[in-house]
């Protein structure tokens, strides 16, 4: 029970098998075996949000979930949201809106950003704090970000930005 | 930092997973959702030889009314009590508690049982459990136990579990219709732990309290279930009456001290929560003057 254990899962759209040691987190999986470093490691307990990716349709904490765990799930990352297109708008405006500095944090800020927008068309600022409030962002200040997820919403809805 | 290596074991059934536990005891751990299990591992606060996980047993999930007890399984996750149009009918104050439990990603995979057992003083599901006097279904070698859950709580991370019990589902009683509920808690940041909390149940009859439960936490090492609440039963409350209460209240907690809060200042938050929770469940805002945090 010590050794790799075999998983199949779908990761963006693609099948991966793979043999993971039980210890192996979904982050470390990501980034050390499929090289998918879009997904960043910050704080490895769940408090900083930097590691958020898709499981099963639902955001997650990759540092807190093991891959073993993960036998026959679908998953999404920042790779597979951003080659689809799905958040292009959203990057867009990120970028527009000087919603990020250094970007350690924005793979996982784009995530929780659009699991919101998914859920609720024309969240308030208030609402859009209150999703984002898993994630830290160290440069920003997060006035920025609230910005750009807020001017994200109103274009998507159909309103000028 | 990374979980330090172990084995793991898919569990096939309760049945799997309890023979797993009393050959392993406490040198193994149950993993549900993880989100307080794996941070202790990545932190190497402990380290378990097996984890045994019963993520996949689907008959541990969901919400069920039956009569007048909801029964909610284990591995009911978060983010599906919140979601639950069940348990906003008959537990609103688990409604509400919920939305304040770590963040949307958290919740996605978060479960009740896997908080329950994990029992931190400063969570908010422990003190709902105490509060809606709810009743801890527990499996072991020798079958099924029922703990009433201002029992189950032990200590800091401590509870009535034994190392070859599984925790299975909770029970709570329907509220009467004439039911009100109060939740409140003073954090840093939405969704990290409470610095204090309080979590209230209550029976209003005319203008008074017919039953009373205040479950506080953050303020000890387990929930609270606050003894001065009594006082505040079947009386007609005034100021005088509420200062007394919560000056006992004070008296029965024994805060912990941090880098967040001093005991004083916990003792302090307990005494503004006790005033703004009897001022909304008797809708006398008269009540909460002067109670500012």
């Amino acid at each position: 029970m010590t050794g790799p254990v075999a998983i199949a899962l779908d990761i963006n759209g693609e099948r991966v098998d793979a043999h993971v040691l039980p210890r192996l987190n979904l982050a470390d999986f990501l980034r050390e075996h499929l090289k998918l470093t879009g997904t960043h490691v910050g704080c490895e307990h769940g408090f900083c949000g930097a590691c958020t990716v898709r499981v099963n349709g639902d955001i997650v904490r990759s540092c807190l979930i093991l891959a073993v765990q993960l036998h026959g799930a679908s998953v999404q990352t920042i790779e597979g949201l951003s080659d689809s297109g799905e958040i292009a708008d959203l990057q867009a405006v990120f970028r527009d809106r000087n919603a990020l500095q250094c970007g350690y944090c924005t793979p996982g800020m784009l995530m929780a950003a659009q699991d919101l927008l998914k859920q609720q068309p024309e969240p308030d600022r208030e609402r859009i704090r209150e999703h984002l409030s898993g994630n830290y962002c160290r440069c920003t200040g997060y006035q920025s970000i609230i910005d750009a997820v807020e001017t994200t919403a109103r274009m998507r809805a159909g309103h000028r930005p | 930092m990374k979980a330090s290596a172990f084995s793991y074991a898919r569990a096939s059934s309760v049945a799997n997973a309890l023979e797993l536990l009393a050959a392993y005891g406490d040198r193994a751990k149950v993993l549900s959702g993880g989100q307080s299990l794996l941070p202790a591992m990545n932190l190497r606060l402990i380290s378990p030889e097996l984890i045994v996980d019963i993520g996949e047993l689907n008959e541990l999930r969901g919400v069920v009314v039956e009569g007048d007890i909801i029964r909610i399984g284990a591995l009911t996750r978060h983010v599906d009590l919140q979601r639950s149009l069940q348990v906003a009918a008959h537990a609103p104050l688990l409604t509400e508690a919920i939305a304040q439990v770590a963040h949307p990603a958290i919740r996605n995979r978060g479960t009740i049982g896997g908080s329950l057992a994990h029992a931190d003083p400063a969570s908010e599901l422990p003190a709902c459990m105490v509060a809606l006097n709810a009743t801890i279904i527990a499996s072991g070698p020798n079958g099924e136990r029922r703990i009433l859950g201002a029992e189950f709580f032990k200590g800091i991370y401590e509870t009535e579990l034994s190392p070859q019990e599984i925790l299975i589902a909770v029970e709570l009683p329907v509220p009467p219709k004439n039911s009100v509920h109060f939740f409140d808690e003073f954090a840093r940041r939405q969704g990290d732990y409470a610095i204090a909390g309080l979590a209230a149940q209550a029976i209003v009859e005319g203008a008074m309290l017919a039953d009373l439960r205040m479950a506080f936490f953050a303020l000890g090492n387990r929930p609270v279930l606050a003894k001065a609440a009594k006082s505040l039963v079947g009386v007609a409350i005034t100021p005088a009456v509420l200062s007394e209460a919560s000056a006992a209240l004070v008296e029965e907690l024994d805060p912990q001290q941090d880098q967040q809060a001093s005991a004083s200042m916990r003792r302090h938050l307990a005494k503004v929560l006790m005033a703004r929770g009897v001022a909304a469940l008797l809708d006398r805002p008269d009540l909460n003057r002067g109670g500012s945090a």
